[in-house]
């Protein structure tokens, strides 16, 4: 079994977001970037199915600029087998997103296609079901429990309800949710090791797939801020606040 | 053109936001339609008849949809929509699950999650876990759309008699099977549309201190919230998460209980009309967007909370 993990490359979470003062989105110079979260899950995962001998190869796919690779130098460092990069420059939506990934599994033919349920940049949260439209294959998303049986998955989903189960056929997508699993962290000799392992470059343009937004960004602006609240000193005072002041009791 | 709207129920009530998506839509477009699919769900599409925004409602009744799977839902979608501009549904689990999947199949980009409806095709949609708002507008011919389901009302539930309309099924797919959906059963109000929302964090230690909230959630007749590390710490259930990939809530009153405050955490409630904090360290970033901090031990001060609330007799319920 080959599984293939696409990851992202994104603004590390622990960053406070800053709009950029011309409305053209949000700054991003020297600010430090890292893995999209769940699909630090997503590789964490697929490099456990591996280690329980129930997978033989892991590839990891990352698609943006030249430093997208980092992102592909990391799963490497914790496990995957080999890397891609498709380059493209500027915005990419999750449609165009999925139709790479779509030549991508017909190039590498994997048996399972992981990543994170959601990119904490753009929130759209759309690429894994997009592309198991594309392929007509299954989807699981929001995957926290992936159980791999002879030819076929189970998996237990999170939803607004509660948890949902399903089984699911090989090949399939699965989002992953950041309670999966806990992503291991690369130790400096595997680092190391992954500047050996091989890491294929590809142009997107060279797919033939029309990569072009179709989506117009107008103006990113901050949103409205909260006017600054009071410390109160004691229970007391902040049950009278709530109930005189707020009149929310 | 006209919009239609994916209704998501459970086979037997329509689900509140649907109402709330059935707001936003008619704010797209006044000729609003109304698919219902599921299984034995002539309730559910009678009740979305009702509902006066909706001009016609199709309802598509099969076995295979009985529990929602995507895989099944999109095709039924898609042989639907061709005399539409915009396909829309609520962004929640369901409507995330299966909206992209349709709108891969239509060659459409879509966009996920808005808050505001501009004009026809230019919407507002937070990005960044809500630490940024975009102004966007879809080229596309046709439109897929989610809704934010707090940022837009209800719709009103009576006064309306749309025709309802039968619709063929399309063929079962057959890639995934559905085994079991484990809910939990609760008398309390959704977290989702509550007026108060009382949540715990890491600060609550264990899963039994959470009757220290309970109490307080009693008393105010208040849903339970719980950030991500809370659950993931397994103190209470995933249903009760919120923030940016959990829910996202606007309560009149929010009270954050040992909850430090990530980004993350902020992106479900800090549009909460009434925020209030309690947490022991007075740095905790949890108190920049509250409107009333209290720097305290939560151990002492939840007993104290429930005692004040009880020798008030005026709470709203």
């Amino acid at each position: 079994m080959k599984i293939l993990v696409a990851v992202k490359r994104v603004i590390d979470y622990n960053v406070q977001v800053r709009v950029k003062e011309d409305g053209t989105g949000v700054v991003t110079d020297n600010v430090k970037m890292s893995t999209n979260p769940p699909d630090d899950n997503a590789i964490e995962e697929a490099v456990k199915i591996k280690e329980s001998g129930k997978a033989k190869e892991v590839v990891a796919v990352t698609i943006g600029e030249d430093k997208a690779q980092e992102t592909v130098r990391k799963a490497l460092a914790v496990g995957a087998d080999k890397g891609i990069h498709v380059k493209v420059d500027g915005i990419i939506e999750p449609l165009a997103v999925s139709k790479i990934l779509q030549k991508i599994v017909e190039k590498e033919k994997p048996d399972l296609v992981f990543m994170g349920k959601q990119a904490i940049d753009d929130d759209c949260n759309q690429t894994g079901q997009m592309l198991a439209a594309l392929l007509n294959w299954p989807q699981a998303t929001f995957a926290s429990k992936i159980d791999v049986k002879e030819k076929s998955l189970e998996v237990t989903r999170e939803v607004d309800e509660g948890l949902e189960t399903i089984e699911t056929n090989i090949p399939s997508i699965v989002t992953c949710d950041l309670r999966l699993n806990e992503p291991r962290y690369a130790s400096l000799p595997n680092i190391m090791k992954a500047k050996k392992k091989p890491l294929e470059q590809i142009n997107a343009s060279d797919l033939g797939i029309d990569t072009k937004p179709r989506i117009e960004q107008i103006k990113v602006e901050e949103p409205p801020k909260r006017k600054a609240g009071i410390k109160v000193a004691s229970v007391e005072e902040l049950v009278q606040k709530l109930k005189n002041e707020a009149k929310v009791i | 053109m006209s919009a239609l709207l994916i209704a998501e129920h459970n086979n037997k009530d329509v689900k509140p936001f649907t109402l709330n998506a059935i707001t936003a839509a008619s704010q797209i477009d006044q000729d609003l339609h109304v698919l219902v699919i599921g299984h034995s769900c002539e309730t559910v599409a009678k009740s979305v008849s009702e509902v006066p925004n909706v001009k016609k409602v199709i309802h598509v009744d099969d076995e295979i949809y009985k529990n929602f799977l995507p895989e099944n839902f999109a095709p039924v979608v898609i042989k639907n929509s061709e005399n539409y501009s915009h396909i829309v549904c609520s962004a929640n689990t369901f409507g995330k699950n299966l909206m992209p999947r349709v709108a891969a199949l239509l060659d459409t980009s879509q966009v996920s999650d808005i808050i505001k409806v501009t004009s026809t095709d230019t919407f507002l949609r937070p990005i960044y876990a809500g630490n940024a708002f975009a102004t966007v507008k879809s080229t596309d011919a046709k439109k897929c759309i989610t809704i934010r389901p707090t940022s837009f009302d209800p719709a009103p539930t009576s006064g309306g008699s749309a025709e309802i309309v039968k619709a063929e099924k399309s063929e079962a797919s057959n890639l995934t099977k559905f085994i079991k959906r484990e809910e939990v059963k609760s008398d309390r109000p959704e977290l989702g549309t509550a007026r108060v929302v009382i949540s715990g964090g890491r600060g609550m230690g264990s899963g039994d201190n959470f009757k220290l909230i309970t109490a307080i959630a009693d008393k105010l007749n208040a849903a339970i919230g719980a950030s991500r590390a809370a659950v993931d710490a397994g103190y209470i259930t995933n249903d009760h998460q919120v923030g940016q990939t959990g829910k996202v809530v606007v309560p009149d009153l929010y009270i954050a209980v040992g909850i430090s405050g990530a980004i993350q955490h902020l992106a479900g409630m800090k549009e909460s009309k009434i925020i209030v904090a309690i947490n022991k360290d007075g740095e905790a970033p949890i108190f920049s967007v509250a409107d009333y901090g209290l720097e305290a031990d939560l151990f002492e001060a939840l007993p104290q909370f429930l005692e004040e609330l009880n020798k008030l007799n005026t709470i709203q319920k």
